[in-house]
């Protein structure tokens, strides 16, 4: 999962603001104010009353837990929290305390977070450059092939996403088929080692997202009018000048919404490199997961938790920043599209 | 329509006959490299699922060295117990789940309907947020909860946090179906004398139907292929599938994993095509 919440929520405004500028949302041309009047046998606001107080109680309360937590010491026995209130779990990400209570600096968990940043980087890049020729064949393809296509790159979401991650332990293994086909054509004597390297951690996280990079870029290109790109033609401009000068400024704000919506899951991923990097291109979440799990000591995994919720944040408002209009794109082309 | 499948290395006869079809400048929208990029982008989104489902009937112990066919690791799979016990607390989780976030959802997207402003934008925020939140910090914040207040780990867990996440899921389909109804139904069926609970009964729920049962598929697949939470939540006694694949990938790999894997992966499909259908018809 992880994805665009605002996105959600600016799609929702968005339709008030516009309401028959989707032309795939037939049903938004009913005036946005007779759909928000109280209405006979419309419901009113309580029937949504039930989620909301569910969603408080599972969702938001866990996050103030954890925030809760990462102040509190670690238990004895490792399992929950000693309730004492403490910094000690956020020094922790910078020092590490010696077994005679020396402190001293510890680069390891800010290289973590540093990878993390680095892979995510990676893995939108990849997906950008592999998305944008897709996402325009789709927008050129007849509108009855489209829907179909769109959907069939929509299919591997919905599939389970450890036996996507896990499909690439066979694929990059040492007898793996890349391997057999490299060796069967005399190229290599030897296999190539991918599997547990850093590089299959970004092939696992490029073949997760890469639907997030390409549903919001098509959405954008599919609204893109190609009487433009005749009118440069016609000016005597060549493809790649048509493409880089005319396309791509109008599929802007997809490209930033994909940018979000792959950088943003990748950087908290957890499967990818705990199957493929074999602990060699660890992540924030693998560090979270082993203090809850062997390294037991709650406190600062609530901390490392905080940590990544806060720069998912900060990537958010800086995304929105640069571009109000994409994470609307984002609404259109991402969940919305995908659902 | 033939013409348009035909491969980027297609005769320029049959590109030029395609683009005079298509229209004056059709041929402009093009990209060179486009196509075949298309091309390699859709064998990379498959092939990975490919040689899981091909691997599955290899009679080779060593995963990724083809020896034969054969189908004995799914009569292995499906015969093994812990594998049985796994999918029963899979399907059991994922029903109700499934029932439960459905029910929420309904409400959710009816009430959002007449929500003031600020409302709407804090119940999207809520809504957005298990979309957003990293996995992990969602499996371990609901860990640390139900810890704190003393909620046995295991199946009924498990449950309750799919819940949470299966809503966003559940409510989208239905929030799409429940845009597209005219107001002046209802206000027809009240000026006919039918009261709030015979209108939701007899206009909102038919008209609802094929959203909830999308949503209810989606919301279905999500939390039946869900790992990380299950896997935090899971306790002594509540193994889902997912995490009993996870321990299998940890210890040993053989094709039994595979075999399992192939089961999930068409279930999955089937359950998204279906409700595929459902919504895209009406569109």
């Amino acid at each position: 999962m992880g994805a665009s919440g605002t996105a959600l929520e600016t799609s929702d405004s968005a339709t008030s603001d516009s309401a028959t500028s989707d032309p795939r949302a037939p049903e938004s041309r009913t005036p946005a104010s007779a759909r928000r009047q109280r209405q006979a046998g419309q419901g009113s606001w309580w029937n949504g009353l039930p989620g909301l107080v569910y969603l408080v109680a599972l969702v938001l309360l866990p996050l103030f837990i954890i925030l809760v937590y990462s102040f509190l010491s670690r238990a004895k026995l490792g399992v929950g929290v000693k309730w004492q209130f403490t910094l000690t779990p956020y020094t922790e990400l910078l020092y590490s305390e010696s077994l005679s209570g020396g402190r001293s600096f510890d680069p390891t968990y800010l290289q973590i977070i540093a990878n993390s940043f680095w892979y995510a980087l990676i893995t939108s890049v990849v997906c950008l450059v592999l998305a944008i020729p897709i996402a325009m064949w789709l927008a050129t393809r007849p509108p009855e092939r489209r829907t179909a296509l769109v959907f069939a790159v929509t299919i591997p979401f919905w599939t389970s996403l450890l036996i996507r991650t896990y499909s690439f332990i066979i694929i990059l293994n040492d007898n793996g088929p890349i391997n057999g086909a490299l060796r069967g054509i005399g190229l290599i004597d030897e296999p190539i080692s991918m599997l547990y390297t850093p590089f299959a951690t970004v092939v696992g996280l490029v073949y997760t997202f890469l639907p997030f990079m390409i549903l919001p870029i098509y959405a954008s290109a599919e609204r893109f009018d190609f009487r433009l790109a005749e009118a440069a033609y016609d000016l005597g401009a060549g493809k790649w000048t048509v493409l880089r000068r005319v396309v791509l400024p109008s599929v802007r704000p997809g490209v930033i919404a994909g940018l979000v919506l792959v950088f943003i899951p990748a950087l908290g991923s957890y499967l990818a490199p705990e199957l493929l990097g074999g602990g060699k291109s660890s992540m924030i979440a693998n560090v979270i997961a082993a203090q809850f799990g062997a390294s037991r000591n709650w406190p600062f995994g609530a901390a490392l938790s905080v940590l990544l919720l806060v720069i998912t944040l900060l990537v958010l408002i800086i995304f929105a920043i640069v571009a109000k209009r994409a994470s609307r794109a984002a609404g259109r082309g991402g969940w919305e599209a995908l659902l | 329509m033939t013409e348009l499948d035909a491969p980027a290395g297609a005769t320029t006869r049959r590109g030029t006959a395609r683009r005079a079809r298509r229209g004056v400048g059709a041929g402009l929208r093009d990209f060179p490299t486009f196509r075949a990029v298309s091309y390699l982008v859709f064998a990379f989104l498959y092939l990975p699922l490919v040689f899981v489902v091909a691997y599955s009937f290899n009679s080779n112990r060593v995963v990724s060295v083809w020896r034969g066919f054969t189908f004995s690791w799914y009569a292995e799979v499906l015969g093994n117990d812990d594998i049985q016990r796994a999918l029963i607390n899979s399907l059991r989780i994922a029903f109700i789940a499934t029932i439960v976030s459905v029910i929420l959802a309904t409400g959710l997207a009816i009430g959002l309907l007449t929500m003031a402003r600020a409302g709407r934008t804090f119940a999207w925020t809520l809504i957005g947020a298990p979309l957003i939140i990293p996995e992990i910090v969602f499996a371990i914040g609901t860990l640390a909860l139900f810890v704190q207040s003393r909620v046995p780990l295991g199946v009924n867990a498990i449950t309750l946090a799919h819940i949470a996440f299966c809503i966003p899921f559940a409510l989208l389909p239905i929030r799409a179906r429940l845009r597209g109804v005219d107001p002046a139904v209802y206000e027809a069926a009240a000026d006919l004398g039918a009261n709030e609970w015979t209108i939701f009964r007899r206009i909102t729920m038919p008209l609802l139907a094929p959203g909830i049962v999308a949503g209810a598929l989606l919301a279905f697949i999500i939390s039946l292929d869900d790992f990380i939470v299950s896997y935090f939540l899971a306790g002594p006694g509540g193994t889902t599938l997912p995490v009993y694949i996870f321990g299998m990938i940890r210890n040993a790999i053989t094709p039994g994993v595979n075999a399992l894997s192939t089961l999930m992966l068409v279930a999955s499909i089937l359950i998204v095509s279906l409700s595929y259908l459902l919504t895209r018809k009406r569109r």
